[in-house]
């Protein structure tokens, strides 16, 4: 295996190892998801809209938010003792550092949406199960794509003054392509259409994550070496 | 790489010179508005709401260059690492959301009596107001970062970032639309121009222009002027 691969795995191993043992992040994103779709279901009139025709936006939405809560931890816990200085001392190439965070900031993000799903199925009462494959497709493509461009901001928040706020005003713009082409395919899944009607929205995600994770883990030295 | 830190001298003439185009500029404008109403005919079908044109499609043409300039900025700020490149970069960005705010706003005034409302999501509307969302984050962005250095990078990542982001949003509005055909929007097709017309438009975009590069120009002798008081500052 090339070193900068071991590298990015080692980073990407310590990181979900120090959230393992915790688990602060982790439940308080669950929660986080749980708490949007709740609300959800109380935004929604039951007897105006059926529920497959607003069943995509609103995985989309939690989705998209609870990755935004889940993404702002991965540079705020480099923060305390200064772990990052230490972690840039390393003999790591930054991109290998990047990918490394990149992949554990999937794993964390994939996560959440793993135990959010099942909730969606269960409070909105869907019947998913023909469809599923095709929607953890969808969910990987576009997460990809969003949580590289989330992964290099986040570094760049966590050293501004509203890290908090900083990261959804400069994430969300980036969040619009990869969501529109979600919740299109995943209407189109749900409505069991054909692949013939979805393939232009998966070409689109998949160019967005090759571009996007190209040009992060390229971009990623400039953020953090003066 | 060591710069010269900025005599205040420079500053104060960057800012004259910015002054002095954008006062030019100015008085391109009333001339625009002078010979909108007065020169240009009035249009058949849409009467005076047409007028707005003269200001709106020059706005948005400043708007555009004003991004596409800050991308290309950023891009060169990377590789050059040259402090004008960013310092340019902001002015641009902050002139261009002044652009956008007026293209955003004339455009909707326009749009209630032609289209019969305020706003739709057509690829080109959505595409701008993401734009002008991404600005603001842009500097958002620059004003929340303490260290120059810093902000200088973060913010290039951004602008690179974003300029690629534009074709990824136009696609997939595009694709958005055509997949849901909406409600036809009336739309006139695009009228082939009377020359009183088009030498109008064509003033307005030159003025426009010009109004861009005094706004670019004295905010950037405003940065300098900023940068010169706090070398002062912390001058020993």
């Amino acid at each position: 295996m090339p070193r900068s691969i071991r590298l990015s795995l080692a980073i990407a191993a310590k990181d979900l190892r120090a959230e393992l043992r915790s688990k602060t992040a982790l439940l308080s994103a669950l929660v986080f998801a749980a708490l949007v779709l709740v609300v959800f279901n109380f935004a929604r009139d039951p007897t105006v809209l059926a529920v497959t025709d607003l069943a995509p936006s609103v995985l989309w939405v939690t989705f998209a938010l609870a990755a935004m809560v889940a993404m702002n931890r991965a540079f705020t816990v480099e923060r305390e003792n200064s772990a990052f200085d230490g972690l840039l001392l390393a003999p790591v190439p930054r991109e290998a550092l990047f990918l490394g965070k990149l992949l554990a900031n999937l794993v964390f993000v994939g996560t959440v949406e793993l135990v959010t799903l099942p909730l969606f199925v269960l409070f909105f009462n869907m019947s998913l199960w023909p469809q599923l494959p095709g929607v953890l497709a969808v969910t990987a493509l576009a997460t990809i794509g969003f949580v590289a461009v989330g992964t290099i901001f986040s570094a760049m928040a966590v050293r501004t003054r509203f890290a908090e706020l900083m990261l959804p005003v400069l994430l969300l713009p980036f969040m619009v392509p990869p969501l529109i082409g979600a919740v299109q395919v995943t209407s189109r899944l749900l409505a069991e259409r054909p692949l013939s009607e979805m393939w232009g929205w998966l070409r689109l995600l998949a160019l967005y994550d090759v571009v996007f994770v190209t040009l992060c883990t390229l971009a990623f030295t400039a953020v953090v070496d003066e | 790489m060591s710069v010269r830190p900025p005599a205040s001298g420079d500053a104060a003439r960057v800012v004259r010179r910015g002054l002095v185009l954008s006062t030019v500029a100015l008085v391109g404008v009333a001339a625009v508005y002078l010979l909108a109403l007065l020169y240009a005919p009035i249009e058949a079908r849409q009467g005076l709401a047409q007028k707005i044109f003269y200001v709106h499609v020059p706005a948005a043409w400043s708007a555009l260059l004003a991004f596409s300039l800050v991308g290309l900025a950023s891009a060169l700020y990377l590789w050059l690492h040259d402090p004008r490149l960013d310092r340019f970069a902001a002015a641009s960005a902050e002139v261009g959301v002044a652009f956008s705010a007026v293209m955003l706003t004339s455009g909707p005034i326009w749009a209630k009596p032609i289209w019969g409302t305020w706003w739709t999501w057509d690829a080109r509307l959505t595409l701008t107001l993401f734009l002008f969302f991404l600005f603001v984050g842009y500097l958002s962005l620059r004003a929340a970062v303490h260290d120059p250095g810093e902000r200088a990078r973060f913010s290039a990542v951004v602008g690179i970032l974003g300029m690629l982001l534009v074709p990824f949003i136009h696609l997939s509005v595009y694709l958005f639309r055509t997949l849901h055909p909406q409600p036809i929007v009336l739309k006139p097709s695009a009228p082939s121009l009377p020359p009183e017309m088009l030498r109008t438009l064509l003033l307005s975009t030159v003025v426009f222009t010009l109004l861009y590069l005094g706004f670019v120009t004295t905010r950037y002798g405003l940065a300098l002027a900023d940068e010169a008081r706090e070398d002062e500052a912390h001058a020993p």
